[in-house]
């Protein structure tokens, strides 16, 4: 192995940019835009005829929505009863409060098999923690075997989107990714590579194929964990998860506290909604389900690292907790037209789109500028929560999160009770809000407001100068009338008697 | 303080402002979502069954239990299959005609040595009509997970109408949560290139289902 | 029946001829409209911006103006969405504060009867053709409160649809976001009239002369970026379509 391997950036980067700027090169860089205005209206239609074949889509939403909340309010018994059942099947279960906490279990264990290398199933929670850095640190190298990490991986790059990590490159971007990368880490990619995807799907395939015949240590998060028999499950595609959880001798899963169901029959309703919502499948090629340990089939040695980081801060706030039902399928974000605009990357999170902008404030706080603007980083347009098959309000807990920053007042970080400060950054807007409340609390003052446009009508430009620049940069003012409806109104009993025209 | 009671007693102080209920778990949560979609009679399940099993690129063929061995025969010889692992407690019948060498899956076989094998054959324990799954779950006659992960080329073959359900609540009802279970729908494919369905990258890149009639 | 005309302060300034043709078409159709002179605004701004509780006095406000009319009907279904789904979450939050049940109240007989025009005409007088002639081609954007706060469905369509010499063509695109969303419009000007632009050029693909919302904010966001753009379309209140009669054809 030549050069020094590099793995998936920590996120957020020291000091990611507020929302709007960095949207702002990703509105205008076009190749991106076309990337994801394309794969984004593909999955949509696909979905959309894929929940349309269930008659019954509205009650599963409300079963799953009714499954989750019933476990996050009883989250401490299923707790136990999962490590409970967990280790009677055969696993061992660790607790982590925290990602550094998370890091250090996942590097021991690691080292324990002696072990340089690691193959990896896609998981948010890995990405989340930051594990592939941490194990970096400690010498050993994280493979990430989903096509999409992989392309990310090879490319230096930060994922963007939470099921397809590389929507932000096209065909052509990914060919030249393989063909320059893939022969330092390995196997290089096959002469005269095309960008067809079929192509590029084999190309992944032998570049990957050595990594799982040779692994020893596989590392994977869970889409869910049933608390009444220990069962895990994972569910993809291409059959890499299959290769991580079944080949290597140790099997390690960090799984966020949140992804309990208490009974093995809860499955009858996700295992129906995940698909169809994130790759608008009726079922996905591969789902993997295991219950501890199986005599000669499978890793011998299963480890469940139970993770907190920032769940149980969220569990606290009684608005924001409905995150935590989320089951990662992405949906929002491929509805979200700011999404589409803006791209995974403005988010400065290993969770993007609106799902992101609810999540990130709420793990990590709202103390940086990226997370204090990323419950604005939203029109409210609603898209998202009409496609959430868990029943997330997203844009109610945006604007719950909008307060927070403005506002402050209590939050739970780090499992203790703080009081916010309101964020810097909006005095002037408070003012301006507290100044329209006191116009808007009597009539007298608005029509005075209104007077006053109207009059001075003839020299309000169309474009504004300094703060207003932010509207009239790409969009005209509407002209100011010759008078407020309430005038008229008042002048004419609603136009049963007009009194003449205002001057 | 172990971490397990720090995160434990974090849960219960953010849950401070919830109600207790003692309700129980059946009576919690609304299930009014359909047990089955559509109504369907035996035959036109195990149709739907081969329909979306097509559609998301399986071969599906059909025979019935005195066709089997020569089905499978011919399978294998169409793809020039020279060897084909079989899991220890398949039926001897049903390869009892093909030419290809039979390794038998032993503990210590390594992954190298299943790569090398072109084919794997296996019965399954449920197949879902509405969605076009079928699963295996380990039993002596699908034998243990890697067999069928790592050969090119799967053939499955499903009992019909015994082990065909038309949904997925109904396999669950039938599954056993203890044993590994590998739910199958098509062969290994990836939404990673543009959210555009590619078929065929690390799981088997072609899978065959028999579904056999007594 | 006698109605309260909830204008929206938005409309009130900037676009009284929406106003005026909410008066003319409910008159039209027999019933008897008053505009409460003390009403201002609904407080929608500052809630979903994150002031809430400057908000809840200018809701307290609303009630105090409104509650004893039959109905309160409202041209702009983001209002109308702030009366009818944020009210009562208004209330509900000052219960969980710790205020007790008296901001839930007062502000809980406006709820049930605060509807958007176009709910207004096709559920509570029953009508979808209210008499309109618009001799114009127009495509409709369905804004997104009215769409999926309220619940419009076709409504607005079907009153379209029925009005003499219009003719309706398809909007692509038509249930995504025009980008203003309120402040949004200001904090994210980069992506808003990213959006904008896009709405905009899919109302042009359409060859419509009009592009109709019963939104005036939408409206505004969605007409700046069109003369902007040097389109040629012009952005029209469903409101003023439907008061339009052969006798007195709206401009």
């Amino acid at each position: 192995m030549s050069g020094t391997f590099v793995g998936m950036p920590v996120f957020p980067p020291p000091a990611h940019p507020a929302f709007p700027k960095a949207a702002h090169e990703a509105v205008h860089n076009q190749t991106l835009r076309g990337n994801l205005r394309h794969a984004t209206h593909t999955i949509r239609g696909k979905r959309e005829k894929a929940v349309a074949e269930m008659s019954d889509w509205a009650e599963l939403r409300e079963a799953g929505k009714q499954i989750k909340d019933h476990t996050l309010r009883h989250l401490d018994r299923y707790l136990v009863q999962v490590e409970e059942s967990v280790t009677a099947a055969g696993g061992i279960v660790h607790w982590a409060a925290d990602a550094d906490e998370a890091n250090r279990i996942v590097a021991r264990l690691v080292k324990e098999t002696g072990e340089p290398e690691v193959v990896k199933v896609k998981s948010m929670a890995t990405q989340e923690i930051g594990l592939n850095e941490a194990l970096e640190a400690e010498g050993i190298h994280a493979y990430e075997t989903d096509l999409a990490e992989l392309i990310v991986q090879l490319g230096k790059d930060r994922p963007s989107h939470i099921l397809v990590p590389a929507i932000h490159r096209n065909r052509g971007e990914i060919r030249d990714i393989f063909a320059r990368e893939m022969s330092e880490w390995g196997r290089p990619a096959p002469e005269g590579l095309t960008d067809t995807p079929a192509e590029l799907a084999e190309a992944a395939r032998l570049h990957l194929r050595e990594k799982f015949l040779r692994a020893k240590v596989g590392i994977s998060g869970a889409n869910f964990m049933v608390a009444e028999t220990g069962t895990l499950v994972v569910v993809e595609s291409e059959g890499n998860g299959r290769m991580c959880l079944t080949l290597p001798e140790t099997l390690i899963s960090v799984v966020g506290i949140e992804k309990i169901v208490p009974t093995w029959r809860d499955l009858e309703v996700f295992l129906q909604t995940l698909p169809r919502s994130s790759t608008a499948e009726r079922m996905n090629p591969y789902t993997s389900m295991w219950t501890g340990t199986t005599d000669q089939d499978g890793p011998q040695t299963f480890h469940l690292v139970l993770l907190d980081n920032g769940r149980t801060d969220t569990l606290a706030d009684e608005v924001g907790r409905q995150a935590l039902r989320c089951i990662r399928c992405s949906a929002c974000l491929n509805v979200c037209p700011v999404y589409e605009r803006a791209g995974g990357h403005a988010y400065g999170s290993v969770y993007p789109g609106p799902i992101g902008a609810i999540l990130s404030p709420q793990l990590r706080g709202t103390a940086s500028e990226i997370d204090a603007s990323l419950p604005y980083a939203s029109s409210l347009c609603g898209a998202c929560y009409e496609v959430c098959p868990v029943a997330i309000d997203i844009p109610e807990v945006l604007v719950h999160l909008r307060e927070r920053v403005v506002e402050g007042g209590p939050v739970t970080r780090e499992g203790n009770k703080v009081i916010l400060k309101p964020a810097k950054g909006h005095a002037a807007e408070r003012a301006a809000m507290r100044a329209a409340r006191w116009a808007f609390a009597s009539p007298r003052a608005l029509r005075a407001g209104q007077r006053l446009a109207s009059r001075t009508r003839r020299f309000h430009p169309r474009t504004l100068p300094g703060p207003g620049s932010a509207w009239s940069a790409t969009r005209d003012l509407p002209p100011v009338p010759a008078e407020p409806f309430r005038d008229w109104w008042q002048r004419t009993q609603g136009g049963k008697g007009d009194k003449g025209a205002a001057k | 303080m172990s971490s397990r009671e720090r995160i434990l007693g974090r849960v219960r102080r953010a849950l401070a402002d919830v109600e207790q209920d003692d309700m129980p778990y059946e009576q919690a949560v609304s299930r009014d979502y359909l047990r089955v979609h559509g109504d369907r009679g035996v035959e036109q399940t195990v149709e739907l069954l081969a329909e979306n099993l097509a559609d998301y690129r399986a071969i599906v063929h059909r025979c019935t239990t005195a066709d089997l061995a020569a089905t499978l025969a011919g399978m294998l010889a169409a793809r020039g299959s020279r060897t084909v692992v079989v899991p220890p407690g398949l039926d001897p019948e049903w390869l009892s005609a093909a030419e290809a060498e039979l390794v038998l899956d032993r503990a210590e076989s390594t992954p190298y040595e299943l790569d090398r094998v072109d084919s794997v054959v296996t019965a399954c324990a449920v197949a879902v009509a509405e969605t076009g799954t079928i699963v295996l779950d380990g039993s002596p006659d699908q034998g243990r997970r890697r067999i069928t992960l790592v050969p090119d080329h799967h053939i499955c073959v499903v009992r019909v109408p015994e082990q065909v359900v038309a949904s997925v609540p109904q396999s669950l009802e039938r599954l056993d949560p203890t044993r590994p279970l590998t739910w199958i729908s098509g062969p290994s494919a990836t939404s990673d290139i543009e959210l555009d369905r590619v078929e065929g990258v690390h799981g088997p890149r072609t899978l065959e289902v028999v579904l056999v009639t007594a | 029946m006698r109605v309260a005309l909830f204008l929206t302060c938005v409309n009130d300034t900037l676009y009284p001829d929406t106003g005026r043709a909410v008066v003319k078409l409910l008159t039209r159709l027999g019933v008897e409209v008053d505009f409460p002179m003390a009403q201002t605004c609904c407080g929608q701004a500052h809630y979903n911006t994150g002031y809430r509780h400057e908000a809840e006095p200018l809701a307290r406000h609303f009630s105090d103006v409104f509650r004893d009319y039959e109905a309160i009907v409202t041209p702009s279904g983001s209002c109308g969405a702030m009366v009818r789904e944020l009210y009562p979450r208004m209330g509900e939050r000052a219960r969980a504060e710790g205020r007790g049940d008296t901001l839930a109240a007062t502000l809980a007989p406006v709820v049930p009867k605060t509807y958007e025009l176009t709910e207004f005409l096709v559920d509570v007088l029953g009508v979808t053709d209210v008499g309109a002639y618009y001799p114009h081609t127009v495509t409709y954007h369905p804004t997104c409160h009215g769409l999926r706060s309220l619940g419009l469905g076709d409504r607005p369509r079907r009153l379209l649809q029925a009005v003499k010499g219009l003719e309706l063509v398809e909007l692509p695109g038509a249930d995504e976001c025009c980008g203003f969303g309120g402040t949004f419009a200001l904090k994210n000007a980069d992506v808003s009239a990213a959006m904008g632009t896009d709405k905009v050029r899919n109302a042009e693909s359409t060859g419509a002369e009009v592009l109709c919302a019963a939104d005036n904010s939408c409206l505004m966001h969605i007409g700046g970026t069109m003369t902007r753009l040097r389109t040629g379309m012009r952005p029209v209140h469903i409101a003023e379509i439907l008061a339009s009669t052969e006798e007195e054809p709206a401009a």
